[in-house]
């Protein structure tokens, strides 16, 4: 059984078919790119398999359940324990600590751990930086902390939206080698990006375009570590 | 770490963290818990202060006679019933017609302390009578007689029906005809100390003391009627007034209606005054604090989609929004509950020229108002605060 799979899955706004009968497995452990212009359906996708919206027609099944059946408040639980969420903007809550903001995804999944969220940050380097306020860190650091704060209840998926849209080159590859060592640890990696050089480090990336699968393509020399022209 | 720990330290760090916005909201909370409490101790005050206001109006209970006259030992007997506290003061008085040069005068007997308090408007030119042998006399009188302060006058006592012989014992010469329509009996000699002028009754009579009266008239001593300053509202007078009628036979207690009902009147007028601008204020606070909550949740809504992508519940989101808002309403309840009575004190000090005392029970009532209120004003904004779509979030609106 694969982790995710979409079969026919179709969202409709009156005559947009902002995704049109899309099929797509994902396979646990698996590291998967999604790339496409603006308006191709990305997003729409991305909130679909994130609990975060419904399809209009179609199945989606996570874990071999159908979460397109599934009510908001079940799918606000299925959220919280199976995914972990990164986004462009980081999206840190200003007033509380880089440890804080890892600690907050703990309060709403379980409990909150101060030593396993310091853990969480030492992963991605920024034990240091733990009492830090997110205007107090650079962009690279807020989205490391982003990605702590994802790692943090173990998901069963991480689903990254433009992790590195808003990063340069080092702090990029600090990223990416994040999510690497993530898949080493047999995370399952959907990273929807604009970005071809990290969808190239994906072992997998699907192209999507005007609501469905465009493309498909298997990156034969997977290494998980990022190269820049 | 326990969940109820993390919570606190969320809306803890968000209301410490944000101060420069919350600060808006602790404001608007605190300055409505203020007017609040600063009215509400006004409005608790009002009776005391204007009471005290009011017996500059002069007495407002009246003891007469039942039969002919009532004793001292029936005012001492009355005077037990009304608590110490409230008596302003009391004046027994005793009537005598006199003879000033031969013509007959109105003097009353009194205890000048006494008249002093149960007629403060009382404008006397010179000083009142401190001591036996002195008098003061009305305008009317001083002017019949041309009297003036510093004067000496003699009063003489004979009833008309008197013959001689019959008259009381006393010291002075006794000058007695038989063809005389009067007896010329009692004399005593008086210093004028001041005049009265009240442009009413009072301004035809002349005032000794109780002992001077009885040592001209002489007889057994009695008293014609008293006067009382008591400072209570009208429903507690009544009370001393039946009280007093059932315990002292002898003496009929009355409440000077045109004094008490006005004050009556004035105070409930006054209060529902002061009750009126508490609710309209209590109203503004909430449409403040609603305003304000409304501002802090519409600024907030990434956040709120964020924690809601992260698994939040509306319960969570209502919980720490509503947590915030209530800590909030707590502090600005306990800062607005000491500026209210600083508030209360210098209304008070300005207006009724007295300080009020701090009620402790208004802390815990103002925190727990202002906490209801924020609670309430704050449900709204919150309420909506859930319908935030988390998808918000990933799409970066």
């Amino acid at each position: 059984m694969s982790l995710l799979e979409l079969k026919n899955v179709s969202k409709i706004y009156g005559s947009l078919h902002a995704l049109d009968k899309v099929n797509m497995k994902v396979e646990e452990g698996e590291w998967l790119a999604i790339m496409g212009p603006s308006g191709s359906g990305k997003s729409t996708m991305m909130n679909i398999i994130g609990c975060m919206d419904k399809p209009t027609e179609g199945e989606v099944l996570l874990e071999g359940v159908d979460i397109a059946k599934e009510n908001n408040k079940n799918l606000t639980t299925i959220r919280r324990d199976k995914i972990g969420l990164i986004f462009q903007q980081f999206h840190l809550v200003s007033y509380l600590t880089a440890l804080e903001n890892v600690m907050m995804a703990q309060y709403y999944h379980s409990l909150p751990d101060e030593k396993e969220a310091l853990e969480a940050l030492d992963r991605v380097g920024l034990k240091d930086r733990a009492k830090h306020l997110p205007s107090q860190l650079s962009g690279g650091e807020q989205q490391r902390v982003c990605v702590a704060r994802a790692l943090i209840n173990y998901p069963k998926l991480i689903l990254a939206d433009e992790p590195t849209g808003n990063l340069d080159e080092a702090n990029e590859a600090i990223v990416v080698d994040l999510f690497r060592r993530l898949h080493e640890d047999g995370t399952t990696l959907i990273v929807v990006t604009h970005d071809p050089e990290v969808a190239e480090v994906a072992q997998r990336t699907l192209v999507l375009r005007d609501g469905r699968i465009d493309r498909e393509t298997i990156n034969e020399n997977f290494t998980g570590k990022i190269r820049f022209d | 770490m326990t969940k109820r720990k993390m919570y606190i330290r969320m809306i803890t760090a968000s209301l410490i963290r944000r101060r420069s916005r919350m600060l808006v909201a602790l404001l608007a909370i605190m300055i409505g818990a203020a007017i609040l409490s600063g009215l509400v101790t006004i409005y608790y005050d009002v009776p005391r202060q204007m009471g005290a206001q009011f017996r500059s109006y002069g007495a407002n209970m009246l003891f007469t006679a039942t039969n002919d006259n009532f004793t001292k030992e029936d005012v001492e007997a009355a005077k037990a019933v009304i608590a110490s506290s409230e008596l302003v003061g009391l004046a027994p008085y005793r009537y005598e017609t006199v003879r000033i040069n031969d013509r007959p005068i109105l003097a009353a007997g009194t205890d000048m302390e006494g008249a002093q308090k149960t007629s403060p408007f009382w404008a006397v030119s010179g000083t009142w009578p401190s001591s036996t042998e002195e008098i003061m006399v009305g305008k009317v009188v001083a002017q019949t007689f041309n009297l003036h302060t510093g004067d000496r006058v003699t009063l003489s006592y004979a009833p008309e029906t008197a013959k001689a012989g019959e008259s009381g014992k006393g010291d002075t010469d006794s000058t007695a005809s038989a063809e005389d329509e009067y007896v010329l009996d009692n004399t005593k000699d008086f210093k004028v100390t001041g005049v009265l002028d009240t442009g009413g009754n009072e301004e035809e009579y002349v005032y000794i003391s109780l002992d001077d009266m009885e040592e001209l008239v002489g007889g057994e001593s009695h008293l014609d009627a008293c006067e009382l300053s008591v400072s209570a509202t009208g429903d507690k007078l009544s009370k001393y007034e039946s009280a007093i009628n059932e315990a002292v036979p002898a003496l009929q207690a009355r409440l000077v209606k045109r004094v008490t009902q006005s004050e009556d009147t004035v105070l409930s007028k006054l209060q529902a005054l002061v009750l009126l601008v508490t609710i309209v204020v209590l109203a503004l606070t909430m449409i403040c604090v609603a305003t304000t909550m409304t501002a802090v949740v519409a600024e907030r809504r990434k956040e709120i989609g964020l924690r809601k992508a992260l698994g939040a519940t509306d319960k969570s989101i209502i919980g720490e929004f509503m947590g915030e808002g209530l800590l909030l309403g707590g502090v600005g309840g306990l800062l607005g509950a000491i500026l209210g009575f600083i508030f209360a004190q210098m209304v008070s000090m300005n207006v009724f020229n007295s300080s009020i005392s701090f009620r402790f029970l208004l802390l815990p009532i103002t925190i727990i108002v202002s906490i209801f209120v924020t609670g309430l004003a704050s449900l709204i904004p919150i309420k909506s605060a859930t319908n935030v779509d988390p998808a918000l979030v990933l799409k970066g609106e």
